[in-house]
């Protein structure tokens, strides 16, 4: 049943939505906090129910986690919560719809930002689907969230900062980093000094995984990749090749290593069925990822829902907790009518700083194309419905797809139970290297990304029984 | 004594507030699902409850995302083929 309207309803207890949620607070409005997870932290400060000081060592800033924490504090909290949609609007009200377990809560507002956050974007690459293979952000989940090993002997691979975390808590915890295979040159950075000097922990947190790396002799490759799995039942090997500036594989470069799990990401893509499904307008932001449009204060086109963090464009923590900030401070005087203070100076130079570092990131760290010419026609490109790079590009040069949608609908590409958030990035690109497609555009992401029911609910919730025993 | 659920028929240990699939992985696990199409095993790709590859059975319950669901003692978990519906196959 709905609750009273809070002022401010808060989706998202990662660093955007605490920040987002603490600011509303500090606002005077009356804030709920409604999160998937158990506890509060998002993925960035994951950790299992309770203190996180048994894996703190793997932790970076956790004095702003707790501080955050505090601050929202009087909050009415919904964890465990999986929001499966939003509805409404600023004249009528908003309703954030989650389940927990075998109950359904209806958390009704006046204003809502959405906090969303973002996961691990993936290439597929030859029998990727092999168990052993994991996300960069699953091997991270199951280390700081269950302190649990992927395996003996990693292999990271990909792009972005991200890795180096990864590599550097897996090595600290025993595991044997076999080797970071970075598909991109680093030493791109020099030509964004300018965008990294105004954000001085940024420097100071690269160099900590650096030197501990480094203490770990753990090996780091640049412009080469993980381009195959090897193994019947689970992973065994993969094949590591170095890569030219269109990251097609150098002939003869290719080289076998053994391993017993291996991790991969190239950058994240930002979870956006919820701001989607009030229809706020997007955009695509520099990683090629479908982001929301915000403004000054955060708000997006729909009156009375702000966004922050990765949803409006992924860029990290410290940028998560500035725009959230900004958010809840707005979202608060939108709710309890109060006029709207222009946003801090201290808050605005900080989020553009924050915003140019991520720039640069980008810039240095993106995703060519050339990974199109690792698959063989049995790659799998979506790992739900099994369905082949082989199928998707008959969809496309056989039966005239030529956008991700008509892809998605030929190939069934995307169509599972993930709904296309692991392959819906990959299954775009390939529909958009084809002779006569345009390149991706918002419309075709939004296409892959629009996901009426955003968590799994049962029917029988959703026809309204509630007697129903919660059955998915 | 550390706590325990069943899967498949042993006993798998855990420790408070971690998940199945985390206990399963901890416990030397890989995979615990084969694919409806090709009979592939899967087990933990995304372990953030993205991609719905670790579907697991617990208490008879198909179709739940392990590395999402937090263990409990005397769980029974079992392995799931296919889209874990056979047993209301006609």
């Amino acid at each position: 049943m709905a609750t009273s309207p809070y002022d401010v309803a808060v989706v998202g207890a990662g660093p955007a939505g605490l920040a987002a949620a603490a600011a509303a607070l500090a606002g005077g409005a009356r804030v709920a906090l409604i999160d998937a997870g158990r506890q509060p932290g998002g993925q960035y400060w994951r950790h299992r129910p309770g203190d996180l000081g048994a894996v703190a060592d793997l932790h970076h800033d956790l004095r702003t986690f707790r501080s955050l924490v505090d601050g929202a504090a009087h909050a009415v909290k919904y964890f465990g919560h999986h929001v499966w949609t939003v509805s409404g609007s600023a004249a009528d009200g908003f309703a954030v719809r989650s389940v927990a377990g075998d109950a359904e809560e209806e958390v009704g507002a006046r204003s809502l930002v959405l906090a969303p956050g973002a996961y691990d974007r993936q290439v597929p690459f030859r029998s990727w689907d092999l168990p052993g293979v994991y996300t960069a952000g699953g091997a991270q989940a199951l280390l700081k969230g269950n302190e649990v090993l992927v395996g003996r002997r990693v292999v990271v691979g990909g792009t972005g900062p991200f890795l180096l975390p990864v590599a550097a808590g897996l090595a600290a915890r025993g595991a044997r980093v076999v080797g970071v295979y970075e598909a991109n040159r680093p030493a791109g950075w020099a030509r964004h000094a300018g965008a990294v000097a105004r954000v001085a922990a940024k420097l100071t947190e690269g160099a900590g995984y650096a030197a501990a790396l480094a203490r770990h002799r753990v090996p780091f490759h640049t412009r080469r990749a993980v381009v195959a799995a090897h193994g019947d039942d689970v992973v065994g090997a993969v094949t590591v090749a170095r890569l030219d500036r269109e990251w097609r594989v150098v002939p003869g470069s290719e080289r076998v290593v053994e391993c017993d799990a291996v991790a991969v990401g190239w950058g994240f893509t930002p979870q956006l069925e919820l701001p989607l499904a009030l229809g706020v307008a997007t955009r695509v932001d520099a990683d090629g990822s479908l982001v929301v449009e915000v403004d000054e204060h955060q708000r997006t086109s729909v009156p009375g829902v702000y966004v922050a963090g990765e949803a409006c464009g992924v860029g990290g923590a410290p940028l998560a907790v500035a725009e959230g900030e900004i958010a809840g401070t707005a979202a608060a005087a939108t709710a309890t009518g109060t006029a709207l203070a222009p946003v801090p100076a201290r808050l605005r130079r900080r989020r553009r700083a924050l915003r140019r570092f991520a720039a640069a990131m980008h810039a240095v760290h993106p995703v060519r194309d050339g990974w199109q010419t690792w698959l063989g026609d049995d790659t799998l490109v979506c790992r739900c419905e099994e369905v082949t790079a082989g199928e998707v590009r008959a969809a496309v040069d056989e039966l005239g797809a030529t956008d991700a949608r008509t892809a998605k609908l030929l190939s069934r590409a995307g169509m599972g139970w993930c709904q296309g958030r692991v392959c819906g990035y990959a299954t775009a690109c390939l529909t958009a290297s084809a002779p006569g497609s345009a390149p991706v555009s918002a419309l075709d992401l939004q296409g892959v990304s629009e996901r009426p029911i955003a968590a799994p609910i049962s029917l029988g919730r959703l026809a309204g029984d509630a007697g129903h025993n919660g059955q998915q | 004594m550390s706590a325990r659920f069943e899967f498949d028929g042993r006993a798998v240990p855990f420790s408070e507030g971690q998940t199945v699939g985390a206990a399963l992985v901890a416990a030397g696990v890989r995979s615990w699902r084969t694919t409806r199409r090709e009979g592939r095993p899967r087990g933990v790709f995304c372990g953030i409850g993205i991609c719905f590859d670790c579907l697991v059975t617990v208490d008879d319950v198909p179709n739940q995302r392990a590395c999402l669901v937090p263990a409990s003692s005397g769980a029974i978990v079992r392995s799931q083929e296919g889209d874990g519906r056979g047993h209301l196959a006609v």
